[in-house]
């Protein structure tokens, strides 16, 4: 069976190395590493907004070719900023997420996550927390064939951090895909697969589990665990406070 | 969309329009007791140039304000806060006394080489999504750079009368215009409207963010270096047959964004509505004054438009603390 994304030889001088991924439909992947690792330019060279080198399908069909309307049914994207200039109410923005007008589709969304007092609010007035929320929820919109979500759970409260990840999993249900850059460890267990990103290079690619078993996930973020609890390793080579 | 409002400015601009044109009425029926064919002439050889120069000045302000302010990111990037309208300006001085330009669609091209110029300008001093202080600064060092160098031509001008002609034409006027210099003004102009409306959607796109479109299929560089180069021809095409005219492309996408609900893309045809209405009122104003005292319009419109920028610059500033 062909995979539903094939991303090959991604490169971004200075920034990633050839990097090639492959994933399945129904899959949510976890991508960490280290600041300045990578994550970021990987997720926007598979989505094709960085002119870099090599290719990227999904089903087979060729994602940086396709024109715009069928771009939002291939590919959801969320980026790491969460700033706004203009005062466009939330529910027109997740209506920028859909190709043609589809008011019911935004009720779901807006219920599902919880943003029906906002819906005409404009999007700037919101809190950093709301605001991911509805960009969530425009990324979401066209139900995308893949997410490539960045850092969607920094800025959230608890409640939304366990009901983002529910969502997504719901999405990939469906038989969508998901790459989730990320940064909190404790929550890669729920994710079916892991991505480590070092130097612009993908060093590891395995489950939650062997991830966390592994050398590499240490080395990389220079963290070891003992008693359970991450410590930073070799805290000799450096002085603790300033 | 809010039809209602849009329904009032349409009717609100064709109202207008024919205000403009039978103003003042008296001269116009004594002709026409006199001689129909020279109340005829009247009509279509200085009324209707001005009428055409203010609409399609005011739709240029408007539609290139809004495109600008939704590639900057910015509700205060405008043709003239820019700098591009003053850089149109000098383009067109240094093309009329020193390289003997007359024809108005050479001006315009000089208008549109200054207007680019400028735009380039501010690319390089404030970069593309710069904060507001940057752009404010940015565009202030132009403008000022622009009409320092615009004086120092006039001086220097081999012409003894630079000076004196230049005031009728850079301080914004649409008197004594004639159907070849509306032409000249308007056409090129209104292909470069023509083009920029077609990335209405892409420029909502963009007001997610840059990646956002990108991710989308949108080529946002490619669209903002168009929008860049059909401004300035716009721009500086109508600035150099009626000189800079302040105000009215901060003010009509202002308005347009009102209408569409803080879509940036979707509110460019409004603003050029909204401009043209703004400049064809302004235009009467200018028009009912006391005879004998030909105040020139964009004194009007800097006039008036003032305290609504230092509205928006507090409102910003307000917000910005909330």
């Amino acid at each position: 069976m062909t995979p539903m994304l094939r991303a090959s030889g991604l490169a971004i001088p200075g920034r990633l190395h050839r990097v090639g991924v492959n994933v399945e439909a129904g899959q949510m992947v976890a991508l960490i590493g280290p600041n300045g690792s990578g994550k970021t330019s990987l997720l926007r060279a598979i989505a094709g907004i960085d002119p870099s080198s090599g290719s990227v399908a999904i089903d087979g069909e060729a994602l940086w070719q396709a024109p715009p309307g069928r771009r939002l049914r291939l590919l959801g994207f969320l980026p790491a900023s969460r700033d706004l200039a203009w005062p466009i109410s939330v529910r027109d923005v997740i209506a920028l997420g859909l190709p043609k007008a589809e008011p019911d589709r935004i009720d779901e969304l807006l219920a599902c996550l919880e943003l029906e007092e906002f819906a005409h609010r404009p999007i700037n007035r919101l809190s950093t927390g709301e605001r991911a929320r509805a960009l969530l929820a425009r990324a979401l919109a066209s139900r995308p064939r893949l997410l490539l979500l960045d850092e969607p759970l920094s800025n959230l409260d608890p409640y939304w951090v366990i009901r983002t990840l529910d969502i997504l999993r719901d999405e990939v249900g469906y038989g969508a895909a998901a790459i989730v850059s990320l940064h909190d460890l404790g929550q890669i267990e729920r994710f079916d697969r892991v991505l480590l990103l070092r130097g612009g290079a993908l060093v590891a690619d395995s489950t939650p589990d062997a991830m966390l078993a592994g050398s590499e996930l240490p080395e990389a973020f220079r963290i070891s665990r003992s008693d359970g609890n991450w410590r930073v390793s070799r805290p000799a080579d450096r002085r603790s406070s300033p | 969309m809010r039809k209602a409002p849009i329904f009032l400015i349409l009717a609100l601009t064709l109202l207008l329009a024919a205000f403009h044109l039978a103003t003042p009425l008296s001269p116009l029926l004594d002709l026409r007791a006199q001689d129909p064919s020279v109340a005829a002439l009247l009509l279509t050889e200085i009324r209707l140039p001005r009428l055409l120069l203010a609409a399609g000045y005011g739709a240029v302000l408007g539609m290139t304000g809004a495109a600008l302010q939704a590639l900057f990111a910015n509700p205060l990037a405008s043709p003239d806060i820019t700098g591009s309208s003053s850089g149109a300006a000098l383009g067109a001085v240094i093309g009329g006394y020193f390289f003997g330009a007359t024809g108005p669609l050479v001006l315009a091209m000089f208008g549109a080489g200054g207007a680019a110029v400028a735009l380039v300008a501010l690319l390089l001093l404030a970069g593309r999504r710069s904060d507001t202080a940057t752009l404010l600064l940015a565009g202030l060092a132009i403008t000022l750079a622009a009409g320092a160098a615009t004086s120092l031509a006039l001086a220097l001008a081999p012409s003894p009368f630079a000076f004196y002609d230049s005031f009728d034409w850079l301080m914004g006027s649409f008197v004594d215009r004639s159907l070849p210099q509306a032409a000249a003004a308007l056409v090129p102009a209104g292909l470069a409207c023509a083009l920029l409306v077609r990335h209405v959607k892409a420029l909502d796109m963009m007001a997610l963010g840059e990646d956002v479109a990108a991710s989308t299929g949108y080529r946002p560089r490619r669209i903002g270096t168009e929008i860049i180069v059909l401004s300035a021809i716009a721009v500086g095409a109508c600035v150099s047959v009626c000189g800079a005219i302040g105000f009215v492309g901060l003010i009509a996408p202002f308005v347009a964004r009102q209408i569409m609900r803080g879509h940036p893309g979707r509110a460019l045809p409004w603003a050029a509505l909204v401009g043209s209405a703004l400049m064809l009122a302004a235009d009467l104003g200018v028009r009912l004054a006391p005879a004998g005292r030909a105040i020139p319009v964009g004194v009007l419109t800097t006039v008036v438009g003032t305290p609504l920028f230092i509205w928006i610059v507090v409102s910003m500033r307000r917000r910005l603390a909330a």
